[in-house]
């Protein structure tokens, strides 16, 4: 998977670590922005009150 | 797919490593959640919580100083009241939200709807986050008989104090409400006006607070009641806190 990303990345070395750092860091913006708040209230361990 | 070419055993090969590299993007996937979880939530949560403080500061100074300002049940996701436990840390201040859904749990501490006022008769009940979102009872296992919790509303400062649990060794306290002590999470009783005797009257001015226990767990509830100790300290008297938070 990484190894066919990193085959059809353009350019050569240099363009292809800046374009696969920039690919990291957008998918870890979009997990801790967008995913994760939403996945979060679905978890069962941030009960903190009595009932329901 | 098979590309042209390829031997069975390449292909196996392929299939191999991409889902060993699927694993492995998950393993980190899920690290990055307890990340954001543990430290990411806190973070945001701070920054809610200076502008919490913030906008009560504005809505109180608003208000005449000493004026006897009528408490009623702010709407949902208001602020209540702010909230202050020196055994949690010298500088531990939360703004409590009216409610207690993850809307306003992921902000601060949460009124239970129905729950007495500060200073009123009956069971003042606030439940907290306790890893994550500001972590505002992560060590509320460590409170102590006679702690103070300080609730601070626009004119008055109350002092509450833990009570003492016999089941931990202390004394208990005449009106047999246990101080700190683990419950299930459907034993709504500890939220009731006399803490643990649902359906009876308010026998006096207590506080509770709940959160989830173990850490990182809620299996159950970890539960703090206190007693109001004397009456409301008018803020005129004691512009920076009453005696239980400065040290007396």
């Amino acid at each position: 998977m990484y190894g066919w990303i990193w085959r059809h990345l353009p350019g050569g070395r240099a363009s292809r670590t800046a374009i696969a750092l920039v690919l990291v860091l957008a998918v870890c913006a979009l997990l801790l922005l967008v995913v994760f708040p939403w996945v979060e209230p679905r978890m069962p361990w941030g009960d903190v009150t009595v009932g329901r | 797919m098979a590309q042209a070419g390829r031997t069975p055993a390449g292909l196996w090969r392929a299939v191999a490593r991409g889902l060993g590299e699927l694993l492995v993007t998950a393993g980190l996937v899920v690290l990055l959640f307890v990340v954001y979880e543990v430290h990411v939530t806190d973070l945001l949560n701070d920054r809610r919580q200076a502008e919490l403080a913030e906008e009560v500061d504005e809505a109180w100074t608003r208000q005449p100083a000493g004026a006897s300002v009528e408490l009623v049940e702010p709407p949902l996701g208001e602020p209540v009241a702010v909230l202050r436990i020196p055994r949690l840390g010298a500088d531990h201040q939360r703004v409590v939200l009216q409610g207690t859904s993850e809307d306003q749990l992921s902000q601060g501490p949460g009124h239970y709807v129905g729950t007495a006022l500060p200073g009123q008769q009956g069971n003042l009940a606030i439940a907290g986050h306790r890893v994550g979102k500001g972590s505002p009872f992560l060590d509320l296992d460590r409170m102590r008989p006679g702690d103070p919790i300080v609730v601070e509303t626009a004119g008055s400062w109350f002092v509450y104090r833990v009570l003492g649990n016999p089941a931990n060794g202390d004394v208990a306290d005449p009106s047999g409400v246990p101080g700190l002590h683990v419950v299930r999470p459907e034993e709504v009783g500890v939220i009731a006006p006399t803490p643990g005797a649902p359906g009876t009257a308010a026998s006096g001015a207590y506080l509770t607070l709940t959160t989830c226990h173990p850490r990182y767990s809620a299996r159950q509830r970890l539960v703090v009641h206190a007693v109001l100790d004397g009456t409301a300290i008018s803020k005129a008297d004691a512009p920076d806190g009453p005696p239980g938070l400065t040290g007396g």
